[in-house]
């Protein structure tokens, strides 16, 4: 039986793994490299990484990062964060990526995902939606931000995923930007929504803040993957602690 | 060395990873080097037919990987090579193109070594299949030297292969079906699922084979 993914999730600036609140806030959580040696050590299904530098600076240093990433950790690798065009897609991937997680670029040009399926295989192309809930009514709905969360676009979140997934994307990478940074559960009614709406794998993200949380998430959000990173990163819970606590409520994991 | 004169890469090419175009070939090369190994990534035909030791990963469409496999010029070698019952894996799409024919993309002929098809995975699950599945040995084989039955491997795609002659099916796993996730036939062994991303037992499956086909030599 497939089993779910825990998946740890590092944030990157200029080489060094941080966290925030809602995207504000940085703290500084380590060094890249070795943080994933030890998610690996521990037991995590696969690791994302997101450069939040957004420079060209920054996207050079973060090749060198996955590089160095690749030599000592054989699990999958998703790398994301300010990939605006193939050529970015090829770095990555060739620096050791499995995966590449597109969201602004492909927001402004969805045409990115369809090359980037077509050359490198629907598999590596990760659509990354941070989503955000519009009124209030009785039947929720979400819209897309882009620009690490600044930016509102205007496109229903649900919609959008359908979009990226018909133009090749092979997995999305769902973040609640309510829920994100407040440890409070992730948002499952989105989980759930874009995960019946599309038939590629879904990742949950954003607003884990205890165990609960991520079975909530792989349960009622119906989610193939749940994503955290402070609750990991901070030592709160061990990937061990996580997967026994989700294998007792009877969700398959890889122990 | 005996005072014997040799070009230089017949001393180094011990393990040969195909390199066909087809993307990412780097987490290979860095597993094969974590055991101890010198990796070379080539596209020369006559290491793949020389070598003591060929992996052939792989990602993709499958008439994109027939494609470059001819566009290199490498059909006849690695056929050759498996014939001839040389050290051979195969990885995901190295085990899909070994068969005879694949439903993707329309249908596209392979390489037809292994009798068989390449089918789509049943419709009602997500696909790709992507994630850590259990791989249910059926064979007893020194491949599987220290890893247990039932170990979780990585996979990540869309369609399995179905070789004609069940005997050649190693290892089983399920996912909707129950489909032939490893397959070996003499010193050909060929996986579905992705041996260098699935942690240290993928890197003892490597381990195995590369000792084994260097103890053969």
């Amino acid at each position: 039986m497939l089993t779910r993914r825990i998946i740890p999730c590092l944030d990157v600036k200029g080489g060094r793994v941080v966290k925030g609140k809602s995207f504000i806030n940085l703290r500084d959580a380590g060094d890249p490299v070795k943080l994933a040696g030890f998610y690996y050590r521990e037991g995590a299904d696969e690791l994302v990484f997101l450069d939040i530098t957004a420079t060209p600076d920054g996207r050079n240093t973060m090749v060198d990062v996955v590089e160095r990433i690749s030599n000592e950790v054989f699990m999958p690798l998703t790398v994301g964060g300010g990939l605006r065009n193939i050529n970015d897609m090829r770095r990555m991937l060739m620096a050791g990526a499995d995966k590449v997680s597109v969201n602004s670029a492909a927001v402004l040009n969805p045409e990115i995902i369809r090359e980037g399926a077509a050359r490198f295989g629907s598999q590596c192309i990760v659509i990354a939606i941070d989503a955000k809930q519009v009124g209030n009514g009785k039947k929720p709905r979400w819209e897309v931000y882009i620009s690490s969360g600044q930016k509102p676009t205007g496109l229903d979140a649900i919609e959008w995923a359908r979009r990226a997934v018909a133009l090749g994307a092979g997995e999305v990478l769902l973040t609640s930007m309510d829920a994100d940074g407040h440890r409070a559960g992730y948002d499952n009614d989105l989980n759930r929504t874009v995960s019946e709406a599309v038939n590629v794998p879904v990742i949950a993200s954003g607003g884990a803040g205890s165990l609960e949380d991520l079975y909530q998430a792989l349960a009622a959000g119906k989610a193939d993957a749940v994503l955290a990173a402070s609750i990991f990163h901070y030592g709160k819970y061990s990937i061990g602690d996580t997967k026994r606590y989700l294998a007792g409520k009877g969700i398959p994991v890889r122990i | 060395m005996g005072g014997r004169v040799l070009p230089a890469h017949r001393l180094i090419i011990m393990i040969a990873v195909i390199d066909y175009g087809a993307g990412n070939l780097r987490s290979v090369a860095n597993a094969v080097a974590r055991l101890g190994y010198e990796p070379v990534v080539t596209s020369n035909a006559r290491d793949v037919r020389e070598a003591p030791v060929v992996i052939m990963p792989g990602v993709g469409a499958a008439a994109d990987t027939m494609f470059n496999l001819r566009k290199h010029r490498l059909v006849t070698a690695v056929r050759q090579r498996i014939v001839e019952n040389k050290p051979f894996f195969g990885v995901c799409m190295g085990l899909q193109v070994l068969c005879s024919r694949s439903e993707e993309g329309g249908g596209c002929e392979c390489l037809s070594i292994i009798p068989g098809q390449v089918r789509k995975l049943p419709p009602g699950l997500k696909v790709p299949h992507m994630g850590w599945n259990q791989v249910r040995q059926k064979v007893n084989h020194p491949i599987f030297n220290g890893i247990p039955d039932g170990t979780n491997f990585y996979f990540v795609h869309s369609y399995y292969v179905a070789p004609d002659d069940k005997n050649l099916v190693a290892g089983e796993t399920e996912y909707g079906i129950t489909f032939c996730s490893m397959l070996v036939q003499g010193n050909l062994v060929a996986t579905q699922f992705h041996p260098e991303k699935s942690g240290e037992f993928g890197l003892k499956m490597y381990d195995n084979f590369i000792k084994s086909a260097l103890g053969n030599k």
